[in-house]
């Protein structure tokens, strides 16, 4: 029973990191309805430029981290701008290969610049358990409060601010917006922004746990895409709960039924399982094409 | 300029039979030339030691295989425009089963090949059957998983008997048959897979300029005009899938072969992305393209290694991203034919 | 009276196909003008030019100042509200975010929230379903929807294209008392395109009609409606 209820917590640390990838996925592809890719890669990227700021400039964690939040957006949105907007209304298959591009070339520079040695990653949490249980540690605590947080900081952006708002609009129906005056553009590039502050967020809390190295995010990137199909790729909510449902079935399901040596497999029959069965996700909106 | 190679071939995607059936010959000539012309293009190896030599040819030998996969690749991005971003598993599938087989059963490694072949198409197929409802990123998203997951299936332990997990299996070069004395084994791994890929390339120009290929055309410039002239787009896609995977598998078995050995952590995604890189260095829907990016990424790696360990994948990365822009609008109807 | 808007030479297109070969119109300061003529004639991408939607050359002026070539979202913030063909509406979100978006480029918070209240007092239906998604509402409301939103911009110019397709009668009816009240309280000049020109013509001041990318007449709305060829050869009824 302990063991299980280990299993459980666990589940749900880990449920935070996927759900926090699968929310910057969401973002870009309610934005662009376009899957990037190269989120992964760019949230690795993010985290060793956290890792340099306080690892090789000396900053306290939390300067650290906000500074990482910044400078991701700061990147993703200037990315958006370079690389994607020219592509804006390329075919879908030379958007993926830039995505790709993306992707190797982010990996490539983390080797270049940080080498490919594993390193460690400090957490902002203190290391002994809490309240003296044993399911689980403070950073994983910190991890669910974070991705809640980060949620409803999102939540009350989009539902509640006049931005918020023009991004959904710009989404949804990008004529009609720039008909009331909304820089659609912009809005595409902010998306991209807080994509990547997200994914920047997720990567400094998965270091801690499973070291930072080029690689460390694709295995995540993976339960972060069946994270956000499971809950629906439109939808924020679904993604986050998405995230949850997905860490706990891979600890449980790694822990009593197929051996942690396939939890990888999980996601990829999850993510295929989803796509033929309910290509909506548990809550997004039913697509429908016309002829 | 290299992202032109991939821009050209867009424009005219069937206008291939322009290619003198000449300068078809004369390359081919070349090929079955070249184990022989080396040391008299590269005079300074004569003297050396044949171990470089030999090296060389092993290098074309993988150029010929990688010319193989992603021409398997090709048709089924390129000409039925569906997006794989996993041909990397149907190449890891076909190398496991050429070493498995000649490891536990002593099958003879050319016979490994078609079984390889046709293992791959059957997982091609039923693979494509599912995934052929799906289109554009979420068919990309899916094969993306699969490349993901690979190395880890491969791992598994209770697959490992078979597998040799982690460590993988090391395999015997066949050396020339018949006791042939003026091949070396490197020469003659050479020439086989040149033939296979012989076969291959004539029977993927069969494929696609007859009544198949035009379908599979047809349903990736429309899809749905097809559908109303009679296509069966479900079966038309599934069998593009395995077809080309049957061609990434035959290159897998032909890799394992060459390089004697196989092991969980060659197949990881990023070798999914070569064949991607290849084939868009290429061009897409072009045949004798494969040939151009199995040299792509057969030798810019080699070249850029000696730069830094990142710097081969960052010249891809930018290569990716250059071919993406200069494909150019007005030609690249192709490309915008497969939008999702 | 001063003329709002000024057209000289507009050309515009799609892609290599011009539509618009050259028009010359203008739109009085708080009138109604109307630009009438058959499917094809060019009337929709009349307006989608003024307000940058497609390429242009020409001269376009809007008080004295140039527009043709701007952006779109620019021309708005000038003062050029347009209720597209279709509705534009955003239908994945609830009524009065949609109405919302309608004051985007706005910064008079409290101007807004009294604009709100007054045009909820034209269109009482949409307050009643301020929380619903405007994906739900009947094609009715959602034209009173797009008005609404067009009108939250506090324009100088309404470009309504088509108000009344596709709707019953009572409905277009009512949608056209409100038009002019509007056009009379608040003095908001208007560029109405419409099929249905008897409609247009009654509560319009001016009217251009359009053949195949060209004017080929023009003249206060009482002279075209009694003009015997006209009705007979353009107008059909």
């Amino acid at each position: 029973m302990e063991a299980f209820l280990h299993q459980i917590f666990s589940g749900l640390a880990a449920g935070g990191i996927y759900a926090s990838v699968a929310l910057a996925l969401v973002m870009i592809y309610t934005a662009t309805h376009h899957i990037n890719f190269a989120q992964g890669e760019m949230a690795m990227f993010a985290t060793y430029i956290g890792w340099a700021l306080i690892e090789q400039v000396g900053l306290p964690y939390w300067v650290a981290f906000f500074l990482t939040i910044a400078i991701a957006f700061v990147a993703g949105f200037t990315i958006e701008r370079i690389v994607l907007r020219p592509l804006a209304d390329k075919p879908v298959l030379s958007i993926i290969i830039a995505f790709i591009g993306l992707l190797v070339i982010f990996n490539a520079l983390a080797g270049f610049f940080f080498s490919y040695t594993i390193k460690a990653f400090p957490s902002p949490f203190p290391t002994s358990p809490p309240f003296g249980n044993k399911f689980l540690s403070w950073h994983d605590l910190g991890t669910v409060g974070i991705t809640v947080m980060v949620l409803l900081l999102l939540f009350g952006f989009f539902r509640f601010t006049p931005l918020g708002l023009a991004m959904r609009a710009a989404a949804f129906n990008p004529e009609s917006a720039r008909l009331v005056g909304i820089r659609v553009g912009l809005m595409l590039a902010l998306g991209w922004g807080l994509a990547a502050s997200i994914g920047g967020i997720a990567g400094m809390l998965v270091a801690h746990v499973v070291y930072l190295d080029p690689n460390m995010m694709s295995g995540i990137l993976l339960y972060g895409f069946a994270s956000a199909l499971l809950g629906g790729i439109d939808n924020p909510g679904g993604a986050v709960v998405g995230g949850f449902i997905v860490g706990v079935a891979e600890n449980l399901l790694g822990a009593y039924v197929i051996g942690t040596e396939l939890k990888l497999s999980v996601a990829l029959v999850l993510i295929i399982g989803v796509l033929l069965v309910r290509p909506a996700g548990l809550f997004g909106r039913r697509l429908v094409t016309r002829v | 300029m290299t992202s032109n190679q991939a821009a050209a071939p867009l424009a005219t995607p069937l206008a291939k039979p322009a290619t003198s059936w000449v300068t078809t010959g004369i390359f081919i000539a070349v090929l079955f030339a070249l184990p022989y012309l080396l040391p008299v293009v590269l005079p300074e190896l004569e003297g050396i030691i044949t171990l470089k030599a030999n090296f060389m040819i092993f290098q074309f030998t993988l150029v010929i295989i990688y010319a193989i996969a992603i021409l398997g690749l090709n048709i089924v991005t390129g000409y039925s425009g569906q997006i794989s971003l996993g041909h990397g598993a149907f190449y890891a599938i076909g190398a496991y089963t050429a070493a498995v087989l000649m490891d536990k059963l002593d099958v003879p490694y050319w016979a490994t090949v078609p079984v390889s072949g046709a293992l791959c198409m059957v997982v091609g197929f039923l693979f494509g059957l599912p995934a052929l409802r799906l289109t554009g990123h979420y068919l990309a998203l899916a094969t993306f998983a699969l490349a993901l997951a690979v190395p880890q299936l491969l791992k598994y332990k209770h697959i490992e008997w078979l597998t040799g997990g982690v460590q993988g299996i090391v395999i015997l070069k066949p050396d020339a048959p018949f006791g042939i004395k003026f091949m070396n084994a490197d020469q003659w791994l050479y020439y086989f897979c040149l033939f296979v890929a012989c076969i291959m390339f004539w029977l993927a120009m069969n494929l696609i300029r007859g009544r198949f290929g035009r379908a599979m055309i047809a349903i990736r410039d429309h899809p749905i005009a097809a559908e109303a002239m009679g296509v069966n787009n479900a079966m038309v896609k599934s069998m593009a899938f395995g077809i080309s995977a049957a061609y990434t598998g035959v290159a897998g078995a032909l890799g394992a072969i060459a390089i004697a050995f196989v092991a969980p952590d060659s197949f990881t995604v990023f070798l999914s992305i070569s064949f991607l890189v290849g084939l868009v260095i290429g061009g897409l829907a072009s045949i004798s393209g494969a040939i151009f990016g199995a040299i792509f990424i057969q030798f810019v790696p080699n070249i850029a290694d000696s730069i830094s360990k990142a710097a081969p994948w960052a010249i891809y990365g930018m290569f990716l991203i250059a071919a993406v822009y200069v494909m150019p609008t007005g030609a690249a109807g192709l490309v915008r034919r497969l939008r999702g | 009276m001063a003329k709002l808007l000024e057209v000289k030479g507009l050309r515009a297109g799609y892609g290599p196909t011009e539509v618009l070969h050259g028009l010359d119109f203008e739109i009085e300061e708080g009138g109604i003008t109307t630009i009438l003529g058959a499917n094809g004639a060019g009337k929709t991408t009349t307006l989608r030019a003024i307000c940058g939607m497609v390429r242009v050359s020409g001269q376009v002026s809007l008080g004295g100042q140039a527009i043709a070539g701007k952006a779109t979202e620019d021309i708005v913030r000038l003062g050029v509200a347009h209720v597209p063909d279709g509705r534009g509406t955003f239908v994945q979100l609830t009524t009065e975010e949609n109405i919302r978006l309608g004051a985007y480029v706005r910064s008079d918070k409290a101007a807004v929230a009294a604009d709100m209240e007054r045009i909820y007092g034209y269109f009482p239906r949409l307050k009643e379903r301020r929380e619903q998604q405007a994906g739900t509402l009947s094609g009715g409301e959602q034209q009173m929807l797009a008005i609404s939103r067009a009108l939250m911009l506090s324009p100088r110019l309404l470009l309504l294209d088509e108000p009344s397709f596709g709707l019953a009668p009572l409905i277009v009816q009512e949608i056209y008392r409100i038009l002019r009240e509007i056009n009379r309280k608040e003095r908001v000049s208007m560029l109405l395109v419409e099929q249905n020109a008897a409609l247009a013509l009654d509560v319009a001041d001016h009217a251009y009609l359009l053949e195949t990318g060209n004017v080929v007449v023009s003249g206060t709305s009482d002279v075209i409606k009694n003009d015997e060829t006209v009705r007979r050869s353009y107008l059909g009824y």
